[in-house]
């Protein structure tokens, strides 16, 4: 990672990538097609790269392209078509529980189309945080980055999955990714893009299959001016007693934001509610479109949408206090995107505020 | 400390506030009174310099400057500091990080004076998010503790708390008015809205006024107009000649 030029090494760190390794107990490294790092210190925790881990283990076809249909749209077949499969697999065995988060890193560089199989397995027991940082090159104008994330959280146990975005002005991401939760299991999704993109178009599904299994969905985003977030999450409550929460935090500065959301109830003593604020600073477009589906009477769900501006009210309170217009309006967009998601490990929580913190000076 | 000359204000086009004077000196506390909506939070906010309220003539000198035109947190950085009736909730903004972020305080200072207004628990919350009525009000005191503003504006600091916060509430007001100074000494200034006067129990103000329909119809002892406001409503006042 160190050969990189000093201005990628910067557009990655943004990410939350540590080149250094400080606070991260495995790493995945993969630049364009080719996997330059696969490092892992964890006990019970393997991170192999996908072809190897499909050599290594038979039951891994079990995981392949199950979540994620390999047929779903045209992006999936894209990435199912390829002769080698590229990206990284974890696989944490049961009861092996890490706080310390894996380091999973995709970064374009020259390649037209970076595209990238992941699949994350939390067996029986175990707990998992991975942090996706994708970034491209700062010499990178154009270019497409499709992603499948094939996630399986076992029999209690809990995988949290943060993603970071940082690519460029001419880049379009193309994320597929499903997870697949069993009885008791927890997974928490973070997805966090706040830096110039041409597009992003995603939409994860998480199928609650066992009884008491949560999902939890958190998105923090702007939409610069030329950038185009299609973004949504989707939660099935498969299995009696689940419950999921989707929140999402959108800005324009001039930028789309598209953000769904849906919850299918479809079993009984389930619970499901969507958040989705937007705050529109410079005219640009917020699309909220929360979406509740019940087919039974034991389901509940909610959804809140609100989108607007900041109020004034509420600037000149802060003024009245002594801070000027700019930083009042400033102190106000970082409260609204201060969403602190209960259960992820504190190294993540920064790594996240860290993020937007960055971002803030440019509101 | 502050000198309104016939200053007139409009909110929407609408002149709501006409031809107000008010002096306050230094050390001064002066109390407003009134019925409901009458003007006396327009005219509070005007001194503040919220943008709804337009000022459409006179002007306004605090400590000898003018600043009717003024941007608001300017006149914060002046030494003029509000308690709102109705504070925003501002979610995602703790209490504890907007003390830092306007006083450049050590965090143990801020949690002491916190703990002076039992508002300790309250500085990792979300500002006025789900606060009752007291804590809103403890909130602002310990903002305004923090800030230390020279002239204090109290929009009925009475109101929507109880008896047992109100005299927390009231000591801390008197404080911030140094009325524990001797009044040679005494600095800082106020003007508090009160419909109840309760907050008399707790300090001694220099000076009542009575605003009806957008004037200030009576000057008076704050006690007397207070008295007499409670025998004979405000309906007496318009009997004042306004000045």
């Amino acid at each position: 990672m160190e050969h990189l030029s000093q201005e990628d090494q910067e557009r990655l760190a943004q990410t939350g990538l540590e080149v250094g390794m400080q606070n991260r107990c495995g790493s995945f490294f993969q630049i364009d097609q080719d996997v330059v790092q696969t490092t892992c210190g964890a006990e019970g925790i393997e991170m192999l790269p996908i072809k190897i881990a499909l050599e290594k283990y038979d039951w891994m076809r079990d995981y392949y392209w199950n979540a994620v249909p390999a047929d779903a749209d045209k992006y999936t077949k894209y990435v199912a078509k390829q002769e080698t499969p590229q990206g990284l697999v974890v696989i944490a065995h049961p009861g092996v529980k890490v706080a310390m988060p894996l380091q999973a890193c995709l970064f374009l560089r020259e390649e037209a189309v970076q595209h990238v199989h992941n699949i994350f397995i939390a067996r029986e027991d175990s707990e998992i945080h991975i942090i996706s940082g994708c970034a491209s090159s700062w010499q990178k104008e154009r270019g497409a980055h499709i992603g499948v994330t094939e996630i399986y959280v076992g029999k209690g146990a809990r995988v949290t999955s943060t993603m970071i975005h940082n690519w460029g002005e001419g880049i379009s991401v193309f994320p597929r990714s499903a997870t697949i939760v069993e009885e008791e299991g927890t997974f928490l999704s973070n997805y966090v893009c706040m830096q110039p993109v041409n597009r992003v178009v995603m939409y994860p599904t998480a199928r609650l299959v066992g009884k008491n299994a949560v999902a939890r969905f958190s998105s923090i985003v702007v939409a610069t001016p030329g950038s185009f977030l299609d973004l949504g999450s989707r939660t099935i409550l498969a299995a009696e007693q689940t419950s999921t929460e989707l929140i999402s935090r959108a800005i324009t500065t001039g930028g789309t934001v598209i953000s769904r959301g849906h919850i299918l109830g479809e079993k009984e003593n389930t619970r499901g509610h969507i958040e989705c604020k937007g705050l529109i600073l410079k005219d640009g477009t917020i699309h909220a479109i929360p979406e509740i589906e019940g087919t039974l009477t034991g389901t509940e769900l909610s959804h809140e949408a609100a989108v607007g501006k900041i109020a004034r009210h509420e600037i000149e309170y802060l003024m009245a206090r002594g801070l000027s217009e700019d930083e009042a309006t400033a102190t106000i967009i970082r409260g609204f995107l201060d969403v602190k998601i209960s259960g992820l490990p504190e190294v993540l929580q920064r790594q996240i505020d860290d993020a937007i913190d960055k971002a803030e000076s440019g509101f | 400390m502050l000198d309104i000359s016939d200053l007139h204000v409009s909110v929407d086009g609408t002149e709501v506030l006409h031809d107000i004077n008010l002096h306050i000196g230094q050390g001064e506390t002066h109390v407003l009174m009134g019925p409901n909506g009458s003007g006396k939070s327009t005219l509070l906010k005007a001194i503040m310099g919220f943008g709804s309220y337009t000022i459409t003539s006179g002007s306004i000198i605090f400590k000898g400057e003018d600043i009717t035109h003024m941007p608001i947190h300017e006149r914060a950085h002046l030494g003029m500091g509000m308690m709102f009736q109705h504070p925003p909730a501002i979610s995602g903004l703790k209490l504890g990080k907007l003390l830092t972020a306007t006083s450049h305080m050590d965090e143990g200072v801020i949690e002491a004076l916190a703990q002076s207004v039992n508002m300790e628990q309250f500085l990792a919350r979300d500002i006025n998010v789900g606060f009752s009525g007291g804590e809103m009000k403890r909130s602002e005191v310990l903002q305004l503790k923090v800030q230390q503003p020279d002239y204090l504006m109290l929009d009925e600091p009475e109101s929507g708390v109880d008896l047992e916060n109100m005299n927390l509430m009231g000591k801390e007001i008197a404080a911030l008015l140094e009325k524990d100074i001797h009044i040679i000494n005494r600095r800082r200034s106020g003007l508090i809205i009160t419909h109840t006067g309760y907050i008399l129990d707790y300090l001694e103000a220099d000076q009542g006024h009575v605003m009806i329909s957008g004037r200030i119809r009576c000057h008076g002892n704050a006690r007397e107009i207070l008295r007499v406001v409670k025998e004979k409503g405000y309906g007496e006042c318009l009997r004042c000649k306004p000045r």
